[in-house]
């Protein structure tokens, strides 16, 4: 009996046992969707250092952030378009200056998308570009001090979307605008004539090879539809810039229903060598405008803003043969160009394909003229005439494509919340995985350039219920890391970003790290409110202001002790971090300022403004631990009444005990 | 039924093999190994930097028996350190004018303790320059123990016994160089 027992429970335990072994090893959900190995491949051990830097923008935060690939860990956040007062970043007086605009101090923007400098169509480290979407600009990070080293307002534009995507040498980075808009003198119109009176600009904006200085070269006048993403050409189509662009209806209201009309809209190719030829050659217009160029210097340490006053225009009318449309399936948004710089892929947010043209093709069809009419005069290429062919049914709403070193590309579907990785030369599908959840842009390290690193993929996404433990209504957006260096993807790790992560690119950190400045020289510094070491730390009344020349370095400030400020006076507080150290910044902060603190790096000047509003005394101290006595790094400035005849006194080290009001005090000189 | 378990426990063995079988294909190192940190402060490459009191000692060719004792008594890693830090360093002739085998005795692995109490004695945590040193001035220094400075004419002395001969800044405090090793008071 027992044996027969025994043989009756044996088959129905294994299938049981079978069973378990199913659901224990198939992957239910995003937890088993990830192999057994994958936490050792993202594994960077204590003081070891991660393969990869990934610059990835912020959003709406407006400012870019520095991850860590393969571990995920954040770096940095760079402020780029909005005030930051970890850093005092738009609340000093030096940094100000960055965030003027055309339309005055503006304290946010929107970055989308990041631009990586590239030399022959490889990164070389040297500069990242954002840029900012709501009042258009683009920003220049350097990338030795990881900091914001100049912003660029875009005149005649709106919603800096397609932008700032860069040519093969850095030449130049691009702004298409989003919205059409009024341009030229008529501003105030009604907005139901959009048709007559709203136009698009695609502008080119110059790099200077050394300096990385930027200069509007030109702006293109483009029919009045909306530009959205953009990319240059390489090897044998470096000459060449493709924007996909959509409401080729033109639109003006409900864009949802009335910008989807059409079966096809379109990429615009530009020939950008030959709008070069066409700018030098005076065929432009120099248009009245108005924006803001602001530059940092690493030596004053200080912002500068220029209004500029004037922009090239080149009109497509007077300048043949520059652009031309490619129609394209459904209001493309990606519009990416693979390695060769052959093949240039189209996603249609609403097709149901994903087209892939030919550069050759493309050429030959200009050659022949064949065309399929025009639009607004310019153009339009006939659509079977410049087709490598098209991906069939490879997902619900494609956005964004980036490629391996192996032919293969990879793009993102937002609706069905997947990427797909197919083959650019026989289009074929050769693997798809989830994501979690609702991707946009992706990233390959060097998936933009000649030569891509085939090893990761990060999927950036807009949607993170349930991933993490919930933080309320809003939870953190999160990236994905893949590893594609396989046949198939295999997700490795999710990990939290900033803002909202829109476009990123990934760079080898033997790039960048070699370059990586640690201090800024005492010797070099030459903001005109420089106080070079403790001997020239002093406190003077200028008018109705009171400038404080003060120095920080472990454990004082000089001077710690001020009064005779008086009420409705004005206090600058420049402060002189005299380490020479790396990563030995010093803070300062002040009671009751409503301002930001300071951050001050080794070897740099920076002004805090104060209108004090009450009489009193107020502690200031220094808020970036810097040493064992940090806590003893603090000072007192004394307000007094408008009408008070306190001398204006200043001291620092008073080893005797206070007696009397004003004998107690080492002068500084 | 004992059949039964011991079969059913070797299928859950089963399934954990089967389930972590790909763990062990890896081994392969993802990171840069390039730089690894190990140790201190004082292991960090940096050639940008002014130098920090350890490294003023190393380069000053006066200082060679400080440095030894310094790495004996294992106090680079501290004064590498964020600081500040104010340091009274002996030069090697002070170190001689001390009973012969007073050094090698103290560079003895049992006598570290005495070592890093004496090397201790010298260092104060603050930034302490001479035009803010007074006449009677008393310090506490790392040890625990104090040091009382005079002021005469100018001249620094520490203890009565030490003239300070020079001061040199360093990026995390300062080095005043001493003609005579301090010695701690005995314990009471």
């Amino acid at each position: 009996m027992k044996l027969s027992t025994t043989k009756q429970l044996f088959p129905i335990l294994l299938a049981a046992f079978g069973f378990l072994l199913m659901q224990g090893c198939k992957p239910k959900g995003a937890q088993s969707a990830v192999s057994g190995d994958a936490a050792s491949k993202v594994y960077v051990a204590p003081g070891k250092y991660d393969e990869f830097y990934n610059f990835v923008s912020g959003g709406f935060s407006g400012q870019m952030s520095v991850y860590g690939i393969p571990s995920g860990r954040l770096l940095r956040v760079i402020p780029v378009f909005s005030v930051d007062p970890e850093k005092g970043y738009g609340y000093s007086e030096e940094s100000k200056p960055m965030l003027n605009t055309s339309n005055g101090f503006v304290p946010w923007d929107d970055l989308h998308h990041i631009a990586l400098s590239v030399t022959n169509s490889e990164h070389d480290g040297r500069w990242v570009f954002g840029n900012g979407n709501n009042t258009p600009r683009i920003a220049r990070i350097d990338l030795k001090t990881f900091r914001t080293a100049e912003i660029i307002e875009i005149p005649n534009s709106a919603g800096n979307h397609s932008s700032p995507f860069i040519t093969e040498n850095s030449e130049y980075v691009v702004a298409g605008t989003r919205f059409s808009v009024p341009i030229g003198d008529k501003q105030d119109v009604p907005i139901n004539t959009y048709k007559e009176n709203f136009k698009g600009t695609v502008s080119f904006i110059g790099v200077d090879k050394t300096s990385g200085k930027m200069n509007i070269a030109f702006q293109i006048l483009t029919p009045g539809i909306n530009f959205d993403l953009a990319r240059a050409g390489k090897g044998k189509s470096a000459g060449w810039f493709f924007f996909s662009c959509y409401n080729s209806e033109k639109a003006n209201t409900l864009l949802e229903v009335n910008a989807s009309q059409k079966d096809k809209d379109f990429i615009m190719c530009v020939n950008w060598k030959k709008a070069e030829e066409y700018a030098k050659a005076g065929k432009g217009v120099k248009k009245a405008v108005k924006y803001a160029h602001n530059t940092y210097d690493d030596k004053t340490h200080s912002a500068t803003s220029t209004m500029m006053n004037e922009v090239l225009v080149l009109d497509p009318k007077d300048c043949p043969d520059m652009i031309y449309f490619m129609p394209c399936p459904k209001s493309p948004h990606g519009c990416d160009t693979d390695p060769s710089g052959e093949f240039i892929v189209g996603s249609g947010k609403l097709a149901a394909t994903i087209p892939v043209f030919s550069f050759t093709k493309i050429q030959a069809a200009i050659a022949a003229k064949d065309y399929d009419g025009s639009f607004d005069g310019i153009p339009v290429l006939k659509y079977a005439s410049v087709l490598h062919g098209e991906v069939q049914k490879p997902g619900l709403g494609p956005l964004h494509t980036e490629f391996d070193d192996k032919g293969n590309a990879y793009t993102s579907f937002f609706v069905s919340s997947e990427v797909v990785k197919w083959n650019v030369q026989s289009l074929k599908v050769i693997d798809r995985v989830p994501t979690y959840y609702s991707v946009g842009h992706l990233s390959v390290p060097g998936g933009p350039t000649k030569k891509p690193h085939g090893k990761y993929m990060i999927a950036y996404n807009k949607i993170t219920k349930d991933r993490y433990l919930p933080t309320g209504p809003e939870l953190a957006q999160s990236a994905q890391l893949y590893d594609i260096s396989g046949e198939k993807m295999k997700l490795l790790l999710d990990f939290p970003t900033i803002g909202e992560p829109h476009y990123a690119e990934a760079i080898p950190a033997s790039l960048i790290m070699k370059n990586s400045q640690k201090i800024y020289k005492i010797e070099e510094n030459k903001n005109p409110y420089a106080a070079l070491g403790d001997k020239y730390a002093r406190v003077e009344r200028k008018g109705n202001e009171i400038h404080v020349y003060m120095t920080s370095i472990r454990s004082h400030f000089t001077p710690d002790n001020i009064e005779g400020v008086k009420l409705g006076e004005t206090v600058y507080f420049h402060v002189t971090n005299l380490e020479q150290d790396w990563d030995v910044p010093h803070g300062f902060a002040v009671k009751g300022a409503n301002n930001a603190e300071l951050l001050i790096m080794p070897g740099e000047t920076q002004t805090l403004k104060w209108v004090p509003e009450k009489v009193g005394v107020f502690p200031m101290y220094c808020t970036d631990f810097c040493s064992a006595l940090h806590q003893e790094m603090q000072g007192y400035i004394r307000v007094s009444p408008a009408g008070a005849n306190v001398p204006l006194t200043f001291s620092t080290g008073n080893p005797a005990p206070a007696s009397t009001e004003k004998k107690d005090t080492i002068k500084n000189k | 039924m004992k059949k039964i378990f011991n079969i059913s426990f070797l299928a859950v063995i089963l399934i954990i093999a089967g389930c972590n079988n790909d763990k062990k294909t890896t081994g392969e190192s993802t990171t840069t190994d390039a730089i690894t940190p190990s140790g201190g402060q004082e292991a960090v490459k940096d050639d940008e930097s002014a130098k920090d009191v350890v490294k003023v000692a190393v380069g000053s060719k006066d200082h060679t028996t400080l440095v030894a004792a310094l790495k004996q008594a294992e106090l680079v890693t501290s004064l590498s350190n964020a600081g500040p830090f104010t340091v009274f360093a002996p030069t090697n002739a002070a170190f001689d004018k001390l009973p012969a085998g007073t050094v090698d005795g103290l560079m003895k692995d049992d006598k570290k303790a005495d070592l890093q109490n004496i090397l201790q004695y010298h260092v104060a945590v603050a930034g302490y320059k001479t035009e803010n040193m007074q006449d009677g001035q008393v310090i506490g220094m790392a040890n625990g123990d104090n040091i009382t400075l005079s002021v005469k004419d100018g001249k620094v002395m520490v203890n009565g016994t030490a003239t300070v001969v020079a001061s040199v800044p360093a990026s995390n405090g300062i080095i005043h160089i001493i003609d005579a090793v301090l010695l701690p008071p005995a314990k009471q």
